[in-house]
């Protein structure tokens, strides 16, 4: 049942990507920038989290998530070492994204020519 | 080229305004096919996300991990398969039909990132790769943080405390 | 001689004595392949980056043209080329490889027709003997430079261009065998106010009129002298605009055959390139290619070739600024044609 709407609800929320290409006209760059915000906003107003367990990676896989888990890295570490935490765990959760893409990029640049 | 003689027709030079043109312009733009692509980035982005989600019970599965446990490795694994078709030149013909339907999922975040570093390969590796990298993910990442930072500032002014 | 406002018409008419084209794989699948000096398979040219392909589709069309007609290098006293890459970086290495006097040029994707249009200046009026007029573009450089990264997932819209891979080079001399250069209209700068990148043809378009219409006033001829009036890169967008602005202005456009090298070069329907072609070297490789032949044989007797440029910066449109557009027009005649 969680893949079916793990299905409908990231259709859903690159739906909304696509009518920002097409009737905002916005850049990639653009959209992708508004839905990170948008995503770490819905964490802070506490709707994220909820969204997840429901739609499981229909709310973990698009870069909505990503804005949560920043959220997520900073607030979790306000509660538990105090205001520092606001800028020290912003970046706790992302880490292994962040991180993969860094590397495994790192390594194909190594190895592969683009092919235009 | 006629011998007759020819009365001298000068044609008048276009006096329309930027305004009126842009106008027309807009009027000539070939209409995008909204109800196609957005169908298409939602069965793609739809199924993208069922693959993660199918990654992470894998990972629980095979190695005991929680769900918790379970969605760093599936994040690290989503972006590997996408440096691997964008490495073989698959991922930016992919995107053209699926839109957002590939640019919104992290894969989208991991085409970016991993386009970038092979293009300026060829400015070597520190100028080129490492400098040049985060061209297009930069502002993800900038925008997720500040915006991060001033949900956190919110909740510590109006004293929620974090959780 | 300035004749009107803005064209040379040329009491001495030189002649194109010479063409070579070279391109790439998408080129070589399209309506023109044949006529084509060379076409590469492979987008990389056997070059390790998108740079060097671009300098050696330039340093073989230029070398071509001159062999074709047992030419050397010393055979002529002025280069003058372009390309879309900052600094017109091609053309200054391939400048360093001819070792003949040179004077490199942007007019972005209307470069074809402003290097013809001065060097048959300078061969009209004996300031050289014989001159090269050549121009290029390749895909992955210009979206390196200008878009995103050639493996970025970006969706293209419907009015976006493809740039085209390919070199075209022509040599030009007061006497020879080949089509006669009448005139050149030196186009001004357009610029009505499109922001758009992903839509250029309908940027370029209201200068590709301006231009026509200078030239038919200062000659004093209709579109109708003409066998063929063809723009450089309009495409599928910006042509029909152009169409429209020039019968709106009561210029009879629809009485010769009007057409657009960005529509020739690619089959638009078939070939994914979106809007149709684009680049300094579409209008370089058909003229030099195609209607050059075309002329060289009879089936065309008087072509106009609007070359058509944005001369926009990868910085410009970021910081919001609109697109300033022009169009260089050279007027050719084929041979026994009085």
């Amino acid at each position: 049942m969680i893949y079916v709407w793990a299905f409908i609800v990231g259709g859903l929320i690159c739906v909304i990507g696509q009518l920002m290409f097409d009737v905002a006209k916005l850049t990639p760059g653009h959209t992708m920038s508004i839905l990170v915000v948008a995503g770490a906003i819905i964490d802070g107003l506490g709707w994220y989290e909820p969204l997840v367990d429901f739609a499981g990676a229909g709310a973990t896989v698009p870069i909505t998530s990503f804005g949560n888990a920043l959220v997520h890295g900073a607030l979790t570490e306000l509660y538990e070492t105090g205001w520092v935490g606001v800028i020290s765990g912003i970046f706790k959760l992302t880490s292994a994204g962040i991180s993969s893409a860094i590397i495994f990029s790192f390594l194909a640049a190594l190895i592969v020519k683009p092919k235009g | 080229m006629s011998k007759q003689k020819r009365k001298p027709t000068k044609y008048s030079k276009s006096n329309l305004s930027a305004v009126e043109y842009q106008n027309f312009a807009k009027t000539k733009e070939p209409p995008r096919s909204l109800l196609k692509n957005c169908i298409m980035a939602f069965l793609i982005g739809g199924a993208i996300c069922c693959a993660g989600q199918g990654i992470t019970e894998l990972y629980m599965y095979i190695f005991k991990m929680s769900k918790e446990q379970a969605s760093d490795p599936t994040v690290a694994t989503l972006i590997l398969i996408s440096v691997i078709l964008t490495s073989l030149g698959i991922y930016d013909r992919f995107a053209q039909f699926a839109g957002a339907g590939s640019a919104v999922p992290v894969t989208g975040f991991a085409n970016s990132v991993c386009s970038a570093a092979l293009e300026h390969r060829s400015e070597g590796l520190v100028l080129g790769v490492g400098g040049n990298m985060f061209k297009l993910a930069g502002s993800v990442i900038v925008f997720g943080t500040v915006a991060a930072f001033f949900v956190g500032i919110a909740y510590i002014v109006f004293g929620i405390g974090g959780h | 001689m300035l004749t009107g406002q803005q064209t040379w018409k040329f009491e001495r008419q030189p002649h194109i004595i010479s063409t070579a084209t070279i391109v790439g794989p998408d080129e070589a699948k399209g309506p023109l392949k044949d006529s084509f000096d060379k076409c590469y398979d492979s987008l990389d040219i056997n070059e390790k980056t998108w740079e060097k392909a671009e300098r050696q589709l330039l340093s073989e069309a230029t070398s071509l043209a001159l062999t074709k007609k047992n030419l050397t290098k010393d055979d002529l006293q002025i280069y003058v080329g372009g390309d879309l890459l900052n600094q017109i970086i091609t053309n200054n290495f391939v400048a360093r490889e001819l070792g003949i006097p040179y004077l490199g040029v942007f007019g972005a994707c209307s470069t074809s027709m402003e290097a013809l249009a001065i060097v048959a200046q300078l061969v009209s009026t004996g300031a050289v003997k014989k001159g090269m007029a050549a121009a290029s573009s390749h895909n992955c450089t210009v979206e390196k430079q200008f878009r995103y990264p050639t493996e970025y997932g970006a969706q293209k819209p419907p009015t976006a261009q493809y740039t085209i891979t390919g070199a075209g080079a022509a040599v030009i001399a007061l006497d020879g065998d080949g089509p006669a250069i009448e005139a050149a209209t030196i186009g001004k700068v357009i610029d009505l106010g499109i922001t758009d990148p992903f839509n250029m043809g309908a940027a370029m378009a209201p200068a590709a009129v301006d231009t026509i219409i200078a030239h038919m006033n200062d000659m004093n001829r209709t579109p109708k002298d003409y066998d063929l009036i063809v723009t450089g890169d309009l495409a599928s967008v910006g042509h029909p605009i152009a169409t429209d602005l020039l019968l709106k202005e009561q210029v009879p456009i629809q009485t010769t055959q009007f057409d657009d090298c960005g529509l020739m070069i690619y089959n638009v329907s078939e070939q994914p390139v979106q809007a149709g072609g684009s680049g300094a070297g579409c209008s370089a490789v058909v003229t030099y290619g195609h209607l050059v032949d075309e002329l060289n044989k009879g089936h065309l007797r008087r072509v106009l070739v609007v070359a058509t440029g944005a001369l926009l910066s990868p910085l410009s449109f970021q910081q919001g600024e609109s697109i300033p557009c022009i169009a260089h027009a050279v007027a050719l005649k084929g041979k026994g044609v009085d």
